[in-house]
């Protein structure tokens, strides 16, 4: 499995999202520290789920973080997080 | 949470200095993206800070994830208090909320650039 699918079934299973885009932008870090040859190492996560509702900023992204741990602590160098409830996505939109 | 020596010293550095920023590299020589947007974010609003480069010190380097419990680097702390990692900084940026905070807190902000 791809660390990009392993990275959107824990968030599906988790947050059950309404809208999650997963951009792999290791390409951009190639050569930087934390890069592998086979990439997948940046990442950039957009999340919107009824339950970041009520909660800051820290929180949803330490509630990310939680579900991404092992990826976290293994492949993943750099996790960009922008976590939103629906109501905040379509003012955002 | 288990206590580390190095948490002593995170303790006093957040306490010392009322902005720290826990980064890659120096405000001058920023050694990743990350740590060289929320430098940037700072250098915008006039804040004055102090910070200390992690990749100089594993210690430190692991010690801040788990004194704040976050994952990441950069980590920025504001009166001894963790606001956030380069996401939120320039999200809260962005919106304004990062000067009204600053303000609230009691933190000079000068804005150079207004958004």
């Amino acid at each position: 499995m791809t660390v990009r699918s392993s990275i959107e079934s824990k968030l599906s299973a988790r947050f059950a999202p309404v809208a999650l885009t997963i951009v792999d932008e290791s390409h951009l870090h190639a050569g930087h520290v934390g890069a592998r040859a086979e990439g997948e190492t940046h990442f950039r996560v957009e999340i919107v789920a009824a339950s970041f509702a009520g909660r800051s900023r820290l929180e949803r992204q330490r509630l990310v973080y939680a579900a991404l741990a092992d990826e976290l602590a293994g492949p993943v160098h750099a996790l960009s997080v922008r976590a939103l409830t629906p109501t905040e996505a379509a003012a955002a939109s | 949470m288990s206590e580390k020596p190095v948490f002593e010293r995170i303790r006093r550095d957040v306490a010392d200095n009322e902005v720290f920023l826990y980064m890659k590299g120096t405000p001058v020589f920023p050694q990743c993206g990350f740590s060289a947007a929320v430098v940037q974010v700072l250098s915008n609003l006039g804040v004055r800070f102090s910070s200390a480069n992690v990749l100089e010190d594993p210690e430190l380097r692991d010690g801040i994830k788990h004194f704040s419990n976050w994952p990441t680097i950069p980590q920025l702390y504001v009166k001894g208090e963790f606001v956030g990692g380069c996401d939120i900084i320039r999200e809260m940026y962005e919106t304004g909320e990062l000067a009204e905070f600053l303000n609230s807190r009691g933190v000079n902000v000068q804005l150079a650039n207004p958004a």
